[in-house]
């Protein structure tokens, strides 16, 4: 772990055993939960998916971090583990999945969690403006919410992704910029995406904190957030925390990363599982025995069994929502499209 | 002025008065109780105006951009608002056009109605990607729960002899993307009432200021008795053909049209005001009349959206036409130096010929 500019690690409170046992359940849901929607799509049940096998201590261990009352999430399209950490309906966030509703189903206003968003670096600024509508509604600092934008190494690319660093630099707004690092944009490895191999070494060039973090140890993960949304919240302005990961599974349920790696290099790179290691520090700490294992797994695979469920009762849309949602205020040009839509459809 | 004068005729007879150069205008107070609270002032002051206004009686309402605050914008628009109501609600953003517009995006997802100013039109290219798959979707992709109530303001067109990209035409461009909508005044009146209407709206709105009428004077009337800042509207009404034009070319159009008048050609001039979504109606119903058109734009002819205008026209007044609809634009070509700008934006000439094209041109 090395920090630019120094955060406050200290000051976090260690976990509680029931919160290290949280973690691992969490993990454990995610993990069943992501495998289970490949066999999803292999069996015509989802027509596409995107995997974040290996990634879980990432997602569950920032989501967590974060203080739902007053926070607020900017997802990627691979934020499965923070939707479900976060408390979205999983149903409603996997109809995206599922090719209902691009954003998802879920009321994202209401889940405090912005519409999955397709668009690499897409949603990166608006962590931004969000984040600076809460200073400017006067929250004293120490309350402010905090916007957490999550995205990859390849999206770090773009430019949008410096313009919202230094906007949020020079406007103070209380971001976390959460990097999960995962050594692939499909199919192109970090070293030839991110020039010095770190997205959190450009924070010194825009006067922020930043931390990189092992990004499978679920703990550390946790500690980093927590004291990058502790600053942030405080008025000092942004915060990086990047979490150094591996994609252990494919870019998405399209993807052949034989093409571009091989097995050998998988498991050389891939670290430790970080659903092993969290096992293997519960049971070395006397927090957790077989028994809870079980029953972590049983409740994750019940819950998928709802989800599966409920993703195969979601009907199509109504056609109709392809108009509806455009304005506010539809035009009556789109209304009368509308309207040639239904008196043709209805002779099909 | 007659006893009946009333605000177009004001305007007209403002516009001749810039038809024949730039001499100041000025408007004799009008009898009370024809036009009320009528004013003269140039399209950035009614701009200007409308800001303050929008600002006072919406405190979610913000404004945002490069060089908006301390300076005034570099035009002069938001003069004084910084001063007037803080570097919270007016602020200087760094000079980058998708981090101004991604930026607007989080803001109205937290509550505000952001206000932003692209500083030139062609700068408005480096924030395409926020603006096609965020301002205009959002709403969409959040099914309803995340309006963007963006009023995105950007000084347009060309006439001021300006660098590369800064008279730029991109109306066909926003038109073409879902989500949005697209207006562009042509006088300080219309000005003035779309800009308060635009910025009250709960959808994205492009607000497109034609840069090279900015300093033209005309009578404001803001008390908006009689109103309506929807469709479009006849600025001159005429027999034998209708001129379709919007944002500076509406005043070109009605100097053109005084000209034709003295060869005893009746023009109509209807300013389409709205350039997403287009008045088909009122179009219809003007055309309807004339039985031609011709459709003015700076922008380049071909997808340029004198097309879109020509199809909406065919399409209702198909049987009553008596000749193709006829466009006079510029060219397919990057907009010029200020040394050939007036052979590229149509000039009087050119949009005579057009006019002499749709008279000669007979059916069967």
């Amino acid at each position: 772990m090395s920090d630019v500019l120094a955060l406050d690690l200290s000051a976090q409170p260690d976990l509680s055993a029931e919160d290290l046992k949280q973690l691992y359940r969490l993990m454990v849901a995610v993990r069943h939960l992501d495998e289970s929607a490949i066999r999803w799509q292999r069996q015509g049940l989802i027509p596409g998916y995107a995997p974040e096998l290996g990634q879980e201590a990432a997602q569950v261990g920032s989501g967590y971090a974060l203080d739902m009352a007053r926070d607020f999430v900017f997802p990627t399209y691979r934020e499965m583990g923070v939707a479900r950490t976060v408390g979205v309906d999983m149903v409603e966030y996997m109809s995206t999945h599922k090719a209902s509703w691009h954003g998802g189903l879920y009321d994202p206003q209401a889940a405090r969690f912005a519409p999955i968003q397709a668009v690499v670096a897409g949603s990166v600024l608006h962590a931004v403006g969000w984040a600076h509508g809460q200073t400017l509604s006067g929250t004293p600092a120490g309350e402010l919410g905090v916007a957490i934008t999550y995205f990859g190494d390849g999206a770090s690319s773009q430019g949008d992704v410096h313009e919202a660093m230094n906007f949020a630099a020079v406007m103070k707004a209380p971001v976390v910029f959460f990097i999960q690092n995962n050594g692939f944009a499909i199919s192109v490895p970090t070293e030839r995406q991110v020039a010095g191999g770190s997205v959190a070494a450009r924070a010194a060039g825009y006067a922020m904190p930043s931390l990189q973090v092992d990004g499978n140890d679920v703990v550390a993960v946790h500690q980093a957030t927590a004291a990058a949304l502790a600053h942030a919240r405080s008025g000092n302005g942004p915060a990086i925390v990047e979490a150094m990961t591996y994609r252990r599974g494919p870019h998405s349920t399209s993807d052949d990363p034989g093409r571009y790696r091989t097995l050998a290099e998988e498991r050389a790179d891939g670290g430790e599982d970080p659903l092993a290691r969290m096992r293997s520090r519960l049971l070395a700490e006397g927090l957790a025995g077989e028994d809870f294992f079980t029953e972590a797994l049983e409740a994750a695979q019940a819950e998928e069994e709802r989800i599966r469920n409920g993703v195969g009762a979601l009907g199509s849309r109504p056609g109709t929502e392809m108009f509806d949602f455009v304005y506010q205020e539809p035009t009556h040009a789109l209304k009368a499209q509308a309207r040639a839509w239904r008196e043709e459809s209805e002779h099909v | 002025m007659s006893e009946h004068t009333t605000l177009s005729d004001l305007e007209a007879a403002i516009d001749n008065t810039f038809a024949t150069d730039a001499q100041q205008a000025s408007v004799d107070v009008v009898e009370p109780g024809i036009v009320t609270a009528v004013e003269t002032l140039s399209m950035q002051q009614a701009l200007n105006r409308a800001l303050a206004e929008v600002l006072e009686e919406n405190p979610k309402a913000l404004v945002l951009g490069e060089d908006v605050g301390l300076l005034g914008g570099v035009f002069r628009i938001t003069d004084g608002l910084q001063k007037q109501f803080g570097e919270d609600r007016v602020f200087d953003t760094p000079l980058a056009e998708s981090g101004i517009l991604g930026m607007s995006v989080g803001l109205a997802m937290a509550g505000y109605h952001p206000i932003p100013e692209v500083q030139f039109d062609g700068f408005a290219y480096p924030a395409i990607n926020q603006i096609v798959c965020q301002v205009g979707r959002m709403n969409y992709r959040s099914r309803g729960t995340m309006p963007m109530p963006i009023t995105l303001r950007v000084p347009s067109f060309g006439g001021i002899r300006a660098p590369e990209h800064h008279g730029e035409s991109l109306e066909s461009l926003f038109a073409h993307v879902p989500g949005l909508k697209v207006v562009s005044p042509s006088s300080p009146n219309e000005a003035y009432h779309l800009l308060k209407h635009a910025a009250t709206r709960p959808d994205p709105v492009i607000f497109m200021e034609p840069k090279s009428r900015y300093w033209q004077k005309g009578p404001v009337d803001t008390s908006a008795d009689g109103y309506s800042p929807e469709g479009s509207r006849i600025v001159r009404e005429g027999k034998h053909l209708t001129l379709v034009a919007w944002g500076a070319m509406v005043a070109r159009c009605l100097q053109v049209a005084e000209l034709a008048a003295e060869d005893g050609i009746d023009v109509e001039v209807l300013d389409l005001r709205w350039l997403k979504p287009i008045d088909a109606e009122g179009l219809a119903a003007s055309v309807a009349k004339t039985r031609r058109a011709v459709v003015v734009h700076e922008a380049p002819l071909t997808s340029g959206l004198g097309a879109e205008v020509a199809a909406l026209i065919t399409e209702r007044c198909f049987g009553t036409l008596r000749a193709p609809v006829e466009r006079v634009t510029g060219f397919d070509v990057p907009y010029p130096s200020g040394d050939l700008e007036d052979e590229y934006v149509p000039n009087i000439d050119r949009i005579l010929f057009g006019i002499q094209r749709v008279l000669e041109n007979r059916r069967g």
